[in-house]
């Protein structure tokens, strides 16, 4: 019988470390890991609690920006009025994982790295050109939200490499974001399409610069430069969004399973990806 | 590895209970402590049934490690009433008849007393998705709503001094 | 919003029949104290798990047990060879009738796995940790065969068949091969093919469902102790204790009266608790190791082995006169049995025309065997299906005729005098008012907005009396104890203890009930068939009046008068002698403190086969909202109307209502066993399986019709809980009709297939 050992270390360096060995895994908020472990799908011989390092939990202003610890729970995030406020997107997509209760403890580090291709906090993160704080056993690097997720389970990290905060850049005037998923309930469903939008506009109400990434529709989430593209030098008028619909639409390269067919992913992206990019202009033009 | 030893409080009293590493704190409230209110339904998080609070949160205890509830705060159904004097969720639970079977009840009950900690003036809506983590099969959740809704109007009553 | 409609004029002389008390076991189960089917432990027990195939259709070659054996811990590893051989026996002890050995074979698996699941070995060990490990150290050597799941392909004659023994019943010819078709069934009346080649106006759809749970929140669990003299203890939540005791005693091949079974609180069962999956395995366990044993099951276990009911196609033909009038109907129904014969498609034939007159009709049902769980009973078993297809082409009817739905069913409703398609004359039926009931109500009467639309269905179920048992007993104080012979599945306590205050003329605060076990207690049907309330509620009754008797010989003897001297009025003896006008009158709590010196302890059993219940009809209206783009629909109201008899407690009534159309609405829209290429269920758990969240739902509006109380039961009960889930499939699906224009006769109405319909509407 395999014996499985706990540790909650206090310090980066010490957790790198305890993640370092062999069957190793990090635990955040344990809303994956621990369905995993009770399906025996996860046997891991250590688990490493990061949430007693300092820092894991809180959300700070910093440079104009915010930074926000890996293992705060999604309610923190939106209880916090002023990331509410500038990142309204990444909030809502990380607020949609999950009841009340997930809510209390899922994370956006475990969201990221428990790799799924539907992770509903995902595609606004990468949208809103947040990068990670990385700690591992050959000290700290900083990569972007979109690099760490290579494919369904599998992320670039190394062994004894964990995430220890996000950061979200400094928001300009008239720049907001939005984050939609489609689920066949209303709550307690993975996302069998997803859609984040970033804009920025000028005094004119012209968009500046945007971002779109599809999530569930693909092994990846996907951010889609040229669908941003499309959007740029337009407000929102029918030919522009139709162009980005096109191009996101183009992009999906969904599977057919228990949660939605080819076809169907494929036509909801569209439609969610143009709400989003709709509730995201209207953000930033402070409509609503 | 040896088990670890574990201090928390649960329901306002100090405890300490040795566990392995993967038992959960459903597994200890039930198999350990005794404290078999708190149900599984499902041991993923999916039904709410083993919901508990910690640390001033509302968590299902079947996906909490037991080895993290290390120094926490735990208020499980147990911990509700005021000895033999039910807690108004209860009471308001059992005049409508919020409950047939009562194997969803516990962790109903726990969820609504979190929400109307947090909010004491929920709408109908709210108070359907803030329990939409909890899985009732036998009621339509129509009288779950309504009693929850007369038990915040009942203590926001109570709120206002004489 | 709840209403009660009553026969205009009608007086109410009850006191506590009709109220709504605090349930009597209410404090237990809101403070976390009632104990359910996981929730006890027995000194020195082990923990019990069950090795389960995960292959739909596999020959099992041989089974190696030694290692899991020679694991420091384990204590037990038995397969099917530690069960004795079973004869082809028929049993009823449930709602439907069982075969023994049949489930013998699916509590364990002999020679061949039949669907994903199902069990094949077992371990006890001293933790969950070494007896999972056990289980891996289990080798099977398997030969898989070719499986099949849809109902329709395991009819085909290449299709892989499940049980060579297994031929055809009810054709006119005893088949020369086997197959998967286990059984027909014909209900036939009038000249179908004539009055359909003469009807104005011909229908004609196929509507198909899939596999559904009942989705109680409950995973079975029970502890079982089997004793060193061979008496056999069992501690379980089910739907009757006596159903657990019959079933574990014929498993394993032990007298019954060696089986002694506690019920424990059930958290929900809808039919799928009527049968046994863990019991005898525990005791069997228990036998191999000598110590108690505990099993519970996981959420994924349930899914993938226990319940579920059938999917179906359901194929209709209706004709009609221009005015309206249903002249000729066919319905071919088939179902997927599961792993063994025994869908409820029998039930489905009975129940699909029943709110119908029609002159002419045939009802054709087969049951298919098919390498999916073996179906288990879920609330009115097979009249959901039945009537999504009956009540669907009724709606398409009243499209095409341009009638309104209700109109529709009223004129071709049935009433008092009718003949139901399965043999009887209706009696004191209420189907007329409850139809009315639902025109009357502000809710049919409100307008839609835009995507909205809004959709009636009707549905029957028989309701059940059958075997119960009551006792009353008067303790020394004049305190009343009534035990009763059911599981308490949903509040029939608190409605046995009212009756018993009713009859008796006491407070319901002097009634204590409780559910007696199998040994303090006389025998029982399980809780199912809507029957408890009824069959158990008139034992109670009876056993109420007879302990009226005596109270009234034992004041008589008091008096020194004749008992017809004495009546019993509000709770107290009241001697009628005019010559004796002085005496005043006796109290229960009096004659109870004296009874020691009148003959002994006062209390009366009474066990009863109780006939005359009365069948129910319920009439829903759905209104829906469509998102065109994405195909998501959305309950936005929802009342249900029912023919009651009486409510005991309006308020548990009012909830089988609800609770029934939110099992209906969960089916209709999102619920579905979904199984991969290699016949594996893919969403055997909570998070896929998708039943409704409180945030999918409006409040469920109510209305209890009471105009017609069961003149066969003391307060007129009419079985409640069944009924309420055979509407919903069709309401909704008739609601989504009228919403978008166009008909989606699969189920379960997914985002994904609603849009495609809008597509192919719009191409």
């Amino acid at each position: 019988m395999s014996q499985l050992a706990f540790l909650a270390p206090l310090t980066p360096e010490d957790a790198a470390k305890a993640l370092g060995a062999q069957g190793a895994r990090a635990l955040s908020g344990g809303t994956d890991l621990l369905v995993q472990l009770r399906a025996g799908r996860a046997r891991p011989s250590v688990i490493v609690d990061l949430k007693r390092i300092a820092g894991a939990i809180g959300v700070r202003e910093e440079g104009g920006g915010f930074v926000i610890g890996a293992c705060t729970p999604g309610i923190l995030l939106s209880e916090h009025a002023a990331l509410s406020r500038a990142w309204p997107g990444v909030v809502e997509g990380a607020s949609l994982i999950g009841s009340t209760q997930i809510q209390a403890r899922a994370t956006l580090a475990g969201n990221l790295c428990n790799a799924s291709p539907a992770a509903d906090s995902v595609p606004a993160m990468i949208a809103g050109r947040a990068t990670c704080v990385i700690v591992g056993p050959g000290g700290r690097r900083e990569a972007a939200v979109e690099s760490i997720v290579l494919g369904p389970g599998r992320t670039s990290l190394a062994p004894g490499e964990f995430i220890l905060e996000f950061r979200l850049p400094p928001r300009p005037k008239r720049a907001a974001d939005a984050y939609l998923r489609l689920i066949p309930r209303t709550e307690m469903d993975i996302a069998v399409a997803g859609a984040a939008v970033n804009l920025t506009l000028d005094d004119a109400g012209t968009v500046t610069e945007a971002h779109v990434v599809i999530g569930a529709v693909a092994p990846t989430a996907l951010w889609l430069r040229e669908a941003g593209a499309a959007l740029v030098g337009s407000r929102l008028e029918a030919p522009a969004v139709e162009a980005m619909q096109a191009v996101v639409r183009a992009a999906c390269r969904p599977i057919d399973d228990k949660r939605g067919t080819v076809e169907y992913r494929t036509r909801i992206a569209g439609v969610l990806a143009q709400r989003a990019a709709t509730i995201a202009y209207q953000r930033a033009r402070g409509v609503i | 590895m040896s088990k670890h030893h574990i201090s928390a409080t649960v329901n306002g009293d100090p405890v300490e209970f040795l566990t392995s590493s993967g038992a959960t704190l459903l597994d200890v409230l039930r198999d350990q402590l005794n404290l078999t209110g708190t149900k599984e339904g499902c041991g993923s998080g999916d039904c709410g049934a083993c919901s508990v609070i910690l640390d001033g949160r509302l968590v299902c205890s079947c996906l909490v490690l037991a080895p993290e509830a290390e120094g926490r705060r735990i208020e499980t159904v147990e911990g509700l009433s005021d000895g033999v004097r039910l807690h108004p969720l209860q009471e308001q639970f059992l005049k409508h008849a919020a409950l047939q079977c009562g194997f969803c009840t516990p962790g109903f009950l726990v969820a609504a007393k979190a929400l109307l900690d947090a909010n004491p003036d929920p709408s109908e809506t709210e108070v359907r998705y803030w329990l939409a983590g909890n899985l009732c099969r036998c009621t339509g959740y129509d009288k779950i709503v309504r009693a929850v809704m007369d038990t915040a109007a009942e203590l926001r009553q109570a709120r206002i001094p004489a | 919003m709840s209403e009660t409609l009553k026969r205009p004029g009608a007086r109410q002389t009850l006191n506590v029949v009709g109220t709504r008390p605090i349930r009597p076991d209410g404090a237990d189960k809101v403070t976390g104290r009632a104990a359910f089917g996981a929730d006890l432990s027995m000194s020195g027990q082990l923990v019990g798990r069950i090795l389960r195939s995960p292959h739909p259709h596999a020959r099992i070659l041989s089974i190696d047990t030694s290692k899991a054996a020679a694991l420091p811990g384990v204590k037990a590893v038995i397969t099917g060879a530690d069960f004795p051989d079973l004869g082809a026996e028929v049993l009823a002890g449930g709602e439907a009738v069982t075969n023994l050995a049949d489930m013998a074979a699916n509590v364990m698996a002999r020679d061949k796995v039949l669907y994903d699941g199902h069990a094949v070995a077992a371990v006890a060990a001293i933790s969950a940790e070494i007896a999972e490990e056990a289980l891996r150290r289990i080798e099977v050597a398997y030969e898989t065969l070719p499986h099949v799941i849809e109902v329709l392909e395991a009819m085909r004659p290449d299709a892989p068949v499940l049980h060579a023994t297994l031929f055809t019943q009810g054709l006119e010819a005893r088949p020369e091969q086997p197959s998967n078709i286990s059984n027909r069934t014909r209900f036939m009346r009038g000249d179908f093919e004539a009055a359909y080649a003469a009807a104005d106006v011909r229908m004609e759809g196929r509507y198909t469902t899939r596999a559904v749970h009942q989705g109680y929140i409950e995973p079975h669990a029970c502890v079982a102790a089997w004793g060193s003299d061979g008496q056999c203890e069992v501690w379980g939540s089910s739907q009757g204790q006596f159903m657990v005791r019959t079933y574990c005693a014929r498993v394993l091949g032990v007298p019954i009266s060696n089986v002694h079974v506690t019920p424990a609180e059930i958290g929900g069962g809808f039919g799928g608790k009527t049968t046994v999956y863990l019991e005898p395995v525990a005791l069997a366990l228990s036998r191999a190791s000598g110590h108690p044993v505990k099993m519970v099951m996981s959420r994924d276990e349930v899914f993938r082995a226990t319940g579920p009911t059938s999917g179906g196609v359901i194929d209709v033909k209706l004709g009609a006169s221009n005015d309206g009038k249903i002249v000729a109907a066919r319905v071919e129904m088939m179902f997927q049995a599961g792993a063994f014969p025994g869908s409820p498609v029998a039930a489905a034939a009975m129940t699909c025309l029943a709110c119908y007159e029609v002159d002419n009709f045939e009802i054709v049902g087969w049951d298919v065997v098919t390498n999916t769980p073996k179906v288990a009973a879920y609330r009115a078993p097979g009249a959901p299906l039945g009537a999504f297809g009956v009540e669907s082409a009724v709606d398409e009817l009243a499209l095409t005729l341009g009638l309104d739905p209700l109109t529709l069913r009223e004129i071709n409703a049935v009433k008092d005098g009718s003949k139901a398609p399965y043999g009887p004359t209706y009696q004191n039926i209420a189907y007329v008012d409850t139809l009315a009931a639902i025109r009357d109500s502000e809710h049919y009467k409100a307008p839609l907005g835009p995507n909205q639309g809004r959709g009636v269905a009707a549905g029957f179920w028989f309701n059940h009396g059958g075997e119960s048992s009551g006792a009353v007993h008067v303790a020394d104080d004049g305190g009343i104890v009534v035990v009763s012979s059911n599981p308490d599945i949903g509040g029939s306590r608190a409605a046995m203890a009212m009756m018993a205050a009713e009859t008796l003329g006491v407070p319901l605060e002097r009634v204590r009930p409780v559910v007696g076990d199998t040994d303090s207690i006389g025998f029982a049907m399980v809780t199912g068939g809507s029957r408890t309330t009824f069959a158990t509620g008139l034992a109670v009754v009876r056993a109420a009046e007879q302990v009226i008797e005596q109270l009234r010989q034992r004041a008589a003897m008091l008096w020194e008068v004749d008992a017809d001297k004495v009546a019993w009025r509000a709770g107290e003896a009241v001697c009628t002698d005019p010559e004796k006008a002085d005496l005043k009158p006796l109290s229960l709590a009096t004659l109870a403190e004296r009874a020691s010196r009148t003959g002994g302890p006062i209390s009366a059993q009474v066990s009863l086969n109780a006939q005359g219940a009365s069948p129910g009809f319920g009439v829903h209206l759905c209104d829906l909202e469509v998102d065109p783009e994405t195909g998501v629909a959305r309950v936005i109201r929802y009342t249900a109307a029912q023919d009651v008899g009486r409510a005991i407690h309006p308020s548990y009534v009012e909830g089988q209502l609800q609770g029934g159309a939110v099992q209906g609405i969960g089916w209709a829209l999102n619920e579905e066993y979904i199984f991969d290429a290699g016949g594996r269920m893919e969403n055997a758990g909570f998070l896929d399986y998708r039943m409704p969240v409180a945030s999918d739902l409006p409040m469920i509006d109510t209305i209890l019709v009471e105009t017609t109380p069961n003149p066969l039961h003391p307060f007129g009960v009419k079985g409640v809980g069944e009924v309420p889930i055979v509407p919903p499939l069709a309401a909704v699906a008739n609601a989504l009709r009228r919403a978008i224009g166009v008909r989606v006769p699969d189920l379960p109405l997914s985002p994904p297939r609603i849009l495609a319909a809008l597509e192919a509407k719009q191409a």
